[in-house]
């Protein structure tokens, strides 16, 4: 039988329409997102409580990837601890080499030649570039515009290619060395490039094309996830995540090494601070990037590309095995390795996720004592969870995408 | 910068050194905090981010006579363009440093970091779990007197609800 009090109209309840009923927690479901799901883009967990499709709260966990970079670096010379720094943001592992190993010259005060300057600035805005391919390609993925990733990943292709002639390896690349570089690129290397910065131009065109008009992108990217420039800066962001809040902070303009003060290029800005500008940032950076390469590679100079610093580089082949300096000098490096002296020092360098920093602490042996990553990318996920709070499960894996979180630099 | 320091905080100042072309100052360990945040707010100076926390242990450093562990704060200011680095040092039996997370938002996770890597406890910190290494982990591991090659399984995953229903209680949930 039908209780009749079930069948009153609402509003002749005692509490009404507008009575504020307490939140219970019972109401909402526990929800992991990750470890393993392709949508968290390797392994991360993040954690939701979701009232329907709505994050009333998340909590995430990191760690995942941890291998212990920091304290393997400790048992090894400073020259073997640049294949380790490929597989921190493993996107873009040239950046991280260049970054290494600038930190420890500057800890050695070491001239590295000119023509080896400029080809890290080629290579790492290569680097920058697919870095960003990969990031936007993979974010429109996971809002299910799938056309763009085969867009953006062919050209990443042709970039892994000149990568692969230059040094062995397509991704972990270890391409530079204290002092300099591992070897000089091959005689069609700028035509190459230069092609492929054609094709560069053609893919991310064909991207916007499809993305900027289109009303499922705007909507689910427009005004989502937003953090304003306060908050991102109380949480040490950097890099384009912070420029998309507004923030022209680059540290090629701001602290610039490498010559990056005479290239001519422009720092995109966003205005919102939500994963639209996060993409239309990194778009428009590779842009400037493509710049900076065309201006590189017609200033590239001749010249050695490793520095003739006896401490750290091993003299040509002729002289160690036709006298005894010769001889002496190369036993000396690869036995007792490069000993910078003791001290702290930090250094960094724009990476395409940002501020990418190395702290070494140094005793004066051939091993790092101490060596600290500063990761881009983990200063934006220690925000993330508030970022996606009153956002919806959908938003959050757009919004994931957006900040590029790259676990083998955020774990370590 | 030093003079302004030493102004306000006259016992917070130990030593300072300019090396690699960063001011490197040695601060009293319970004036971490105060310093911080003259660094951040004085209108001269204005360090608006912290770029990094990072944790020593020198125990095994060559000639090193002070306390064993040390913390080292890389601060940024974006107005102004310079950089300072702080650094203050903890003894073995008592790892403990102020907290500086109610300063800086990223200062939370690094400082989680420093404790799970380092076992450097920082007081009044609002979470102080691991944050690299599971929750069943034991020691930490970049101490140097921890064995580069043990390994350590995890049988049962975090829950993570103890984070969970803090973060409910404060957005009213019962």
């Amino acid at each position: 039988m039908i209780n009749p009090k079930t069948l009153l109209p609402i509003e002749s309840s005692s509490e009404g329409l507008n009575a504020v009923q307490p939140k219970e927690k019972k109401d909402l479901v526990m929800v992991n997102l990750g470890p393993s799901h392709p949508a968290t883009h390797g392994t991360l967990r993040v954690l939701c409580a979701l009232d329907g499709e709505s994050i009333v709260s998340a909590v995430t966990e990191i760690g995942y990837l941890h291998r212990g970079f920091e304290k393997d670096c400790e048992v090894h010379t400073f020259q073997q601890c640049i294949p380790y720094t490929d597989r921190l943001n493993y996107v873009s592992a040239i950046m991280n080499n260049v970054g290494f190993c600038k930190t420890v010259e500057k800890m050695m005060n070491i001239q590295v030649p000119e023509r080896a300057i400029y080809l890290r600035v080629i290579t790492c805005e290569l680097n920058r570039i697919i870095d960003h391919l990969v990031c936007a390609g993979a974010n429109l993925v996971d809002i299910g515009a799938l056309t763009n990733f085969w867009y953006s990943f062919n050209v990443r292709e042709k970039v892994y290619n000149i990568l692969e002639k230059l040094c062995g390896a397509r991704l972990t690349s270890s391409y530079t060395r204290i002092g300099g570089l591992s070897r000089d690129v091959y005689p069609a290397f700028g035509e190459e490039v230069t092609a492929v910065l054609k094709e560069i131009r053609k893919g991310v065109l064909d991207v916007q094309k499809l993305i900027s008009k289109n009303r499922i992108f705007l909507d689910r990217t427009k005004d989502v996830c937003v953090i304003s420039k306060e908050k991102a800066i109380a949480y040490g962001w950097t890099g384009p995540t912070l420029r998309a809040c507004g923030v022209e902070y680059d540290l090629r303009k701001a602290e610039p090494y490498y010559h990056y003060a005479d290239f001519k290029f422009d720092v995109p800005v966003g205005s919102r601070g939500d994963v639209y500008d996060r993409i239309f940032v990194r778009f428009l950076e590779i842009e400037e990037s493509i710049h900076i390469i065309e201006q590189a590679l017609r200033k590239l100079p001749d010249g050695p590309v490793m520095t003739g610093d006896k401490r750290v580089a091993l003299p040509p082949k002729q002289q160690t095995y036709g006298n005894i300096e010769g001889l002496m000098n190369h036993f000396k490096i690869i036995m007792h390795g490069i000993c910078p002296e003791p001290g702290v020092i930090y250094d960094a360098t724009e990476a395409a996720n940002g501020e990418l920093g190395f702290t070494i602490v140094a005793d004066g042996s051939k091993n790092p004592y101490r060596i600290k990553c500063r990761p881009p990318c983990f200063m934006n996920f220690a925000v993330f969870h508030e970022m996606i709070e009153g956002a919806m499960i959908a938003d959050a894996v757009a919004n994931l995408g957006s900040i590029n979180i790259i676990a083998g630099e955020l774990d370590r | 910068m030093l003079e302004k320091l030493t102004a306000s905080h006259p016992k917070a100042i130990l030593g300072s050194v300019d090396r690699f072309g960063t001011l490197e100052i040695r601060i009293e360990k319970s004036k971490i905090a105060d310093v911080v945040k003259t660094l951040r707010d004085d209108q001269e100076l204005l360090f608006s981010i912290l770029i990094d926390i990072v944790s020593v242990d020198y125990s095994t450093y060559a000639g090193w006579t002070g306390e064993r562990f040390g913390v080292i704060y890389q601060l940024k200011s974006l107005a102004l363009g310079h950089r300072v680095q702080l650094s203050v040092t903890a003894p073995e039996d008592e790892p403990i440093v102020p907290t500086i997370s109610k300063l800086f938002g990223n200062a939370d996770w690094l400082e989680r970091e420093a404790f799970d890597q380092m076992g450097i406890r920082f007081a009044q910190h609002p979470n102080l779990k691991r944050l690299l290494n599971h929750h069943e982990f034991v020691g930490h591991p970049l101490r140097k007197d921890y064995p580069i090659t043990r390994r350590q399984a995890l049988s049962t995953n975090d829950s993570l609800m103890d984070e969970m229903e803090a973060r409910l209680k404060e957005k009213g949930y019962v």
